[in-house]
Parts: C-alpha cells; structure tokens; sequence
C-alpha cells in the first residue's frame, strides 16, 4: 500500500519535471529537434548543405535581400528573380507579346512593339542578352533597366517603376548587336554591332574584297533622356569601325571616365564558304594569337558629333573611321584571340580581358594606355589605319587562373571572379596595386567548380564602382545531370556562390526552363522604388500620366461616330462598364478601360473570344484597345485574372451584327 | 447691455479670467479642432487584407479605405459611404463654429450664457445617436438584388462584430473625444454655475 502510493508520488513528480521542462525548452526540444535531424538524416544532407539551406531559406512572407535581373535569352524577355531564394518574382514582356501582361496587345504597347521594325518584318521575338540598370555615379539606382536584342540590333527601356517596357529603338545601320552597358550617369547605352554587315545597311554581295571595304562594325552610342524616360535617337550616335566582330564593352568610370573599351574577334575578316572549300568560320576568326580591343574616346567622339563631323545615315549621326582615327577616338591594343568579357575594375583603373582559349586574364592599365597614346608607342597600325599600342606598353598583368576565362566581375575585398568555360568553375583572384599589395597582387586565390559550362557569372553589384560582395550567380549553359529529364531541351542552371568568406561556397541550384539567360544585374531590393498600384486612377502605362480617356464610374458610355465605336469602359471588382457593347460588321472598335480599383492585386484581365484580345488592368491603370470587328456573332468577354468571389461574373457580350 | 457694458464685461474677462471663462475657451477650442479630426473609426480584417482595411468618418467626410470598402460592400448590396449623412456633413462646419461661437460667447454673458453651453453638452451623444442611426440604416437597406444576401444587421458602434470573413472593431477617434472633452467642461460649468457668480 505504502510503496504504491510513493510509486504514485514518483510519478506525478515525473510528470511535473517533464511538464516543466517541456514548458522551459518549448517546442523545440519536444518535437522539432528530432524531427529535423530526422530530415536532414533521412535525405543524407550535409552540414554544408543543411547550412546552405537555412543561408537561402526566406521564410513565408518575407522578403529576399536582393532583386536579379536576367535576360531571358530567346523569350526575349526579362526575368526577376529575388536572392537568395532565386525565386522567379515575374517576367516582363519586352520583345515578344506576353498575354499575362497584356504586352503587344494594348494599343499603347502594340505601339512599342511596332515603333522601329521595319516595314516588312514582323518580329515576335528577340534574343535578350544583357540586362543593365541605369546608374549614377557609377552605382546602380534602380530607375531604369535596358536590355539588348541580338537577334535584331534593338535595345529596349524597362520603367523599374512598374517594371513594364516603355520603349523599343532599333539600330538603323546594324543586324544584331552584343552588350548593353550604360555610362556612370546613364547618359549613353552603347551597343556593339557583333556580327559586320554592309554599311549602311543595303546588300553589298559577300566577298572577301567587298567585306574588306564595305562591310563595318559599329558603336552605338544611344542617348538616354532621364527625364522623359527615354532614348533619344536624334541625340544618339555611331562610331564607324573596322569590319569585325565588335563584342562586349564597358565604359570608364573616375580616371577612366570618358573612355569605353570593346572586345571584337574576327580582325582576320573571315567570311566563312564551307562549301567552295573556305575555312569554317570558326576556323577562319581564329587563325591570328591576337585580336583587338578597341580604345575608344567616346567624349571626344561626342564633342566631333557636336561641331558638326558626323554625317546622319538613316536617321542617325555616324562618325567615319577616318574621322575617329585622324582624331585619336580610336586605338586598339592587342588582346589574346577571341576574347569575350572585357570588364572595368571598380575605381575604373583596370580593363580585365577574358581570352576564351588563352588560360590567362590579361589586365590593362587605363594609365598605362594613356601614357601609351601620349608616346605614341605604337607596334603598328591595321588595315584601316587605326594605331595598334604596343602590347607591353599597356598590358599591367596576366593572372593564370585556367581554361576559358570568360567575363569578369568584383568583390569589395579586391578580388576578381572570373568565369572559366573549359573548366567549368569559377575562379577567384586578387587585383594588384591599390586593392592588393604586393605579394598578395594578382594571384589566383580559389577556384570552384560549377555544373557545366559557364558562361557569364554576375555578384552584387559586381561591375559597379560599389561592389557588395555576398553573393555571385554562375550563369551555367548546360545542367546535364543535374535536374530530373524533361526532354532533350535540358533547363539552364544557376548556382548561387556565397562568396562572402576566403573559400567561395555553392549555396543552391536554380533551373531556368524557358530560355537562356545570358547576364544578370544584381540589386539590394531597398534601391528600386516601385509602385504597388498606379499612383492616379487612370494613369496611361507609355505616359505614366492621366489618361485624358480615362473613365470614371457614372462617366461610362459608348459612343458611335460613322464606323467607329468608341467605348468608354471602366473594370472593378466584379464587373465592366458597360457589360454589352453592339457594333456592326466592318466597325473600328475602340475600347478605353480604366480599372478604378486601389486595392493592391485588386488585377483584371479584359479578353474577347476569337478577337485575339487581352488586356492587364493592375489597379488605377488605363489601357486602350482597337479592332476592326471583322467577324459577325455574339462574342463574350471576360475578366482573365482571377479577381474576386464573382470573378467568372465579371463578364459581358460583344455583339457584332452582320 | 450697451456696447460699453459689453466691453467692459470682456475687458475684465480678459484680464482676470475666472475658471468659468477659461473652461468656457477650453471648450470651444477643444470643439473646434474636432471638426479636423475622426470622430470614429472602423477596422476591418480579412485573411486578405494583411494589415486590416481602416476607414475614419469625420463631421464632414470619410476617408481611409472608404473606396475599397465601398467595392466590398457592393457585393452585400450596402451603400456606397458616399451617400451617408448628406445633411449632417453639410451642416457639421456651420453647427460646430455655432457652437463655438456660443461656448465662446457664453464666458462674457449671465444666464443666458449658461443656456448656450447646453447645446455642446449634448454635442456628442447626437453624434452618436446619428451614427447609429446611420449604420441601422445601411444595414437595414441592403440591396435585395446583390450578390450576396444577408439579414438585414446593425454593425457595432463600438467595439467588434463579425461579417462573413470580415471582422471589423470600432473605435471613437480623437474628434470625438475632443468633443466629448468639451461636453464635460460645459457640463461641469452648468453645474458649478451658481458659484461663479
């Protein structure tokens, strides 16, 4: 009886302590510690790995820390992913239709898609290569953000404030381009021409003799008006260049400012002819151990603009090679064959140059060229006659750091990432003189492998004059093995680097199925300012302005003037005003929706069936829409974004009499 | 009382205030920026809206998330807040400074005085009573027609009720406690009246 009851005793004391401990050490001592070291058993996960994934975890509702801007390749669009968590926050329609945007189907952004192609061609895509984001004084500000279309010699300007394309200028003189990248005040983008092509753009036939003297590449200086928020191609210019193949570019920053630097390949001119027993082109563009970078003084070209030297081809004012060469805008200096990144150090003193098949970097001194220029140590000129510096007049250092270097970008620590094709890794190594000090100076530090192919690597605002040094992306072409198969048009890769230690450290994968992206920019988010609902109710997305056709409840009406239909229509939650629009066969149908709406997310859609329609109406924006009703029948329309508990309501007829 | 009296009367009340004349000031000042403030406002919760959705009515307007409310009301067939107390937000500018201007005025007179302090005592308690009225009213008038029909209802004036995912808490703002502020002063100089004189 006696032992029972202290039995009893021991057993609520038991319970008690139990109680109490459960109670002091809360949940995690009594469920989620040996849950979690169950987890990390049961998937056989490293520490590392365990530490990569809480490094880039962002639990729900909170925010990355930064926001990357990628070029979406062959979509021809921008891709928004925020870091660390590389989640995909949006696409923007850039140079082909995107639907969820309503993008090439409003008349406003039909009109930006269509503004410079030319009459015959219908283009539906683009080949976006290089994201750049406007910048002052060097840094990123997150205003603006232009990206290049390769495939078609275009640049485009993104309003960061709603994250839209706002305009589209096409190279008048050129086919395809390489390379956005703006000045440290945003006052030019320039563009190189990539592939040489007959100048002015006309047919000139394909021969070694006419390639020699009629084909050119060019630079492309296109003006940027911060204040209306676009390029001005009356203000913009070219420079006439050699014909070869004009690459990727940077622009001088502090002592180097005024000054841009290009890579080309093919300074052999070849113009491939497999068939007639011709070198390959492949073969052709790598005979010589050298190419050129081009030494451009784009200030002084500017000023040659100004006085009247330049002469205006196709709308645009064209700087001859003469002229560039007779007043020292254009030098080159020999850079190892086919190069590919050519990238400025941060305080703008170093030109880091990546020789796909060379294992070194070779780094230019922005001093040492200049004294060179003044010394007129030149090892000779080209066929064109534009001076050749002597290669050890110029050249600061070669870092040995493997096989394929690439593009190049900076930590705040003064190290250098380079990517390595052959190799398949990134390699860290140190800057000389004033970022590393002797010993230290131009050494590689560590090499990481990555999953394959590299192709251009981008860290936090890694080319600005401010690089923040956390984290780098691998851009990778291929993945081969590294996401489950989904058919022969493998996803890309990117790999996030933690590069914020001595041993840069991979954090997580990131497959990108939807087309190759080429460059990203990378942002802290606290720098982009925008907005989460227009700021007026009927603000025009090309104007960011009020709409003079912007409508209000009470003010909605459809209004006939011979065949044209004009509609004033508005959208809120969950229905259009007016909700039937009667037209006859053969009507120019015009339809000005302002979505009223304050809420943020409160989107609509405006589609009618068979008629090829549909709009994004984000709240307080206006859009205009216009067809010739073509088709007789009674055609619904409807809201497409999910908007509400009535959102299948939201809906209406356009009856289109015969 | 001839214009000598009465400057006379307001001389002295500004040089030597008594506790009346001040409270009396108090008041009327304290009434007067009321008409700048909320009287009353309204939270509402909804899984969808992190944050809540706030709306303040003043004497003479609503602001907030009036428009946002407005488009979710629809869907219950309320009307839109637009079309609440016409008269009251057209009269609430004249009556407050009438109201004002006796509380000021009050300080300077005898026993008609103490008669102009009356009205701003019950000031507060109208308020009420129209808000209520008000809020009886939109939920009584509920569109037969809308999207969702609900029992016609009377939202709470203060405190916490529930409307399908909404929970809203209303609250009086610092316009109403002001006011209220000045219904006690008048109050406790209507009281204390016969010791002033």
């Amino acid at each position: 009886m006696r032992q029972r009851w202290i039995v009893g005793v021991a057993v609520v004391l038991a319970l008690l302590l139990l109680a109490v401990a459960g109670g002091r050490f809360g949940v995690s001592t009594a469920t989620s510690t040996p849950n979690l070291e169950g987890l990390i058993k049961a998937k056989g996960l490293t520490p590392d790995q365990v530490r990569a994934a809480v490094q880039t975890f962002v639990p729900p509702g909170k925010y990355d820390e930064y926001l990357m801007f990628a070029s979406g390749g062959q979509s021809g669009q921008v891709l928004v992913f925020g870091m660390p968590s590389m989640r995909l926050l949006r696409v923007i329609g850039v140079f082909s239709p995107e639907p969820w945007q309503g993008y090439g189907f409003s008349t406003e952004t039909q009109g930006i898609l269509r503004e410079q192609a030319q009459a015959r061609e219908a283009l539906t895509w683009g080949d976006t290569h290089h994201p750049a984001i406007s910048e002052t004084n060097a840094e990123y500000d997150g205003q603006f953000l232009f990206i290049n279309d390769k495939a078609n010699a275009r640049m485009a300007v993104i309003d960061l404030r709603d994250f839209s394309t706002k305009q589209i200028v096409r190279n008048p003189n050129a086919y395809s381009n390489h390379g956005a990248v703006v000045s440290p005040n945003t006052e030019y983008i320039l563009e190189g021409t990539q592939y040489a092509a007959p100048f002015p753009f006309k047919y000139v036939p394909l021969t070694q003799e006419n390639y020699n003297t009629h084909y050119r590449g060019l630079a492309t200086f296109w003006k940027f008006d911060r204040a209306k928020g676009r390029i001005d191609p009356s203000r913009s210019f070219q420079i006439e260049l050699p014909p070869y193949w004009q690459d990727l570019s940077d622009f001088g920053k502090f002592e180097s400012d005024g000054w841009v630097y290009m890579n080309s390949f093919n300074t052999e001119r070849a113009i491939g002819g497999t068939l007639a027993k011709q070198p390959a082109m492949e073969i052709g563009a790598s005979a010589r151990d050298m190419d050129y970078m081009h030494v451009i003084n784009y200030k002084k070209a500017a000023e040659l603009i100004a006085q009247g030297k330049g002469t205006t081809v196709n709308g645009i004012k064209v700087l001859s090679l003469k002229d560039a060469v007779a007043n020292g805008v254009l030098y080159f200096a020999p850079e190892p064959k086919s190069p590919h990144g050519n990238d400025i150090a941060p305080r703008g003193d170093y030109i880091v140059v990546g020789g796909k098949l060379d294992p070194n970097v070779t780094v230019y001194s922005h001093k040492k060229i200049q004294q060179a220029i003044k010394d007129k140590a030149f090892s000779g000129t080209d066929p064109y006659g534009v001076p050749i510096l002597a290669f050890d007049r110029v050249m600061e250092a070669q870092v040995k750091i493997g096989l394929g270097p690439l593009h190049t970008q900076f930590d705040d620590r003064g190290n250098a990432y380079t990517s390595l094709f052959l190799d398949s890794a990134v390699a860290k190594w140190t800057l000389g003189a004033p970022y590393k000090k002797g010993g230290d100076a131009w050494k590689l530090v560590d090499k990481l492998p990555v999953q394959y192919n590299i192709g251009h690597l981008a860290a936090v605002t890694g080319d600005t004059a401010k690089p923040g040094g956390k984290y780098l992306v691998a851009l990778n072409k291929w993945s081969v093995d590294q996401y489950t198969n989904v058919g022969p048009l493998f996803p890309q890769n990117f790999q996030l680097i933690d590069i914020s230690g001595d041993k840069m450290v991979l954090l997580s994968n990131t497959p990108v199925g939807l087309a190759e992206p080429h460059l990203v920019q990378i942002i802290p988010l606290e720098k982009v300012k925008s907005w989460a609902v227009y700021p007026e109710v009927g603000t025009n997305p090309l104007t960011m302005k009020l709409d003079p056709n912007a409508t209000t409840i009470g003010k909605e009406r459809i209004v006939r003037k011979g065949t044209t239909v004009e509609v004033w229509m508005t959208a809120m939650r969950s229905h259009f005003t007016p909700d039937r629009i009667q037209v006859k066969k053969g009507d120019t149908v015009i339809l000005y929706i302002t979505n009223i709406e304050r809420a943020k997310d409160a989107i609509h859609g405006f589609a009618i069936d068979r008629y090829n329609v549909n709009l994004s109406l984000e709240p307080g924006k206006f859009e205009t829409v216009r067809f010739v009703a073509d088709r007789a029948g009674v055609f619904p329309f409807y809201c497409t974004e999910f908007c509400s508990a009535l959102h299948l309501e939201m809906a209406g007829y356009l009856e289109v009499a015969p | 009382m001839s214009i000598a009296v009465i400057r006379s009367e307001v001389q002295q009340a500004l040089r030597h205030p008594t506790g009346y004349q001040i409270r009396s000031w108090v008041a009327a000042v304290l009434l007067a920026l009321s008409l700048l403030l909320p009287y009353w406002h309204l939270t509402l919760n909804a899984p969808q809206y992190p944050g809540g959705l706030r709306t303040s009515v003043y004497l003479t307007r609503v602001g907030g998330d009036a428009a946002e409310i407005d488009i979710l009301n629809h869907y219950i067939g309320m009307k839109s807040l637009t079309f609440a107390a016409p008269l009251e937000r057209t009269l609430a500018v004249p009556l407050v400074l009438a109201g004002v201007l006796a509380v000021t005025a009050s300080a300077f007179l005898g026993r008609l005085g103490l008669l102009l302090q009356a009205p701003a005592v019950v000031f507060p308690l109208g308020v009420v009573a129209d808000l209520g009225y008000w809020l009886w009213r939109f939920g009584h008038s509920l569109d037969p027609t809308a999207p969702i029909r609900l029992d016609p209802f009377m939202p709470a004036i203060i405190g916490r009720s529930t409307v399908m995912q909404f929970v809203t808490h209303a609250t009086f703002g610092w316009g109403f406690l002001l006011s209220a502020g000045t219904a006690v002063l008048a109050l406790y100089n209507i009281i204390t009246w016969s010791r002033h004189r």
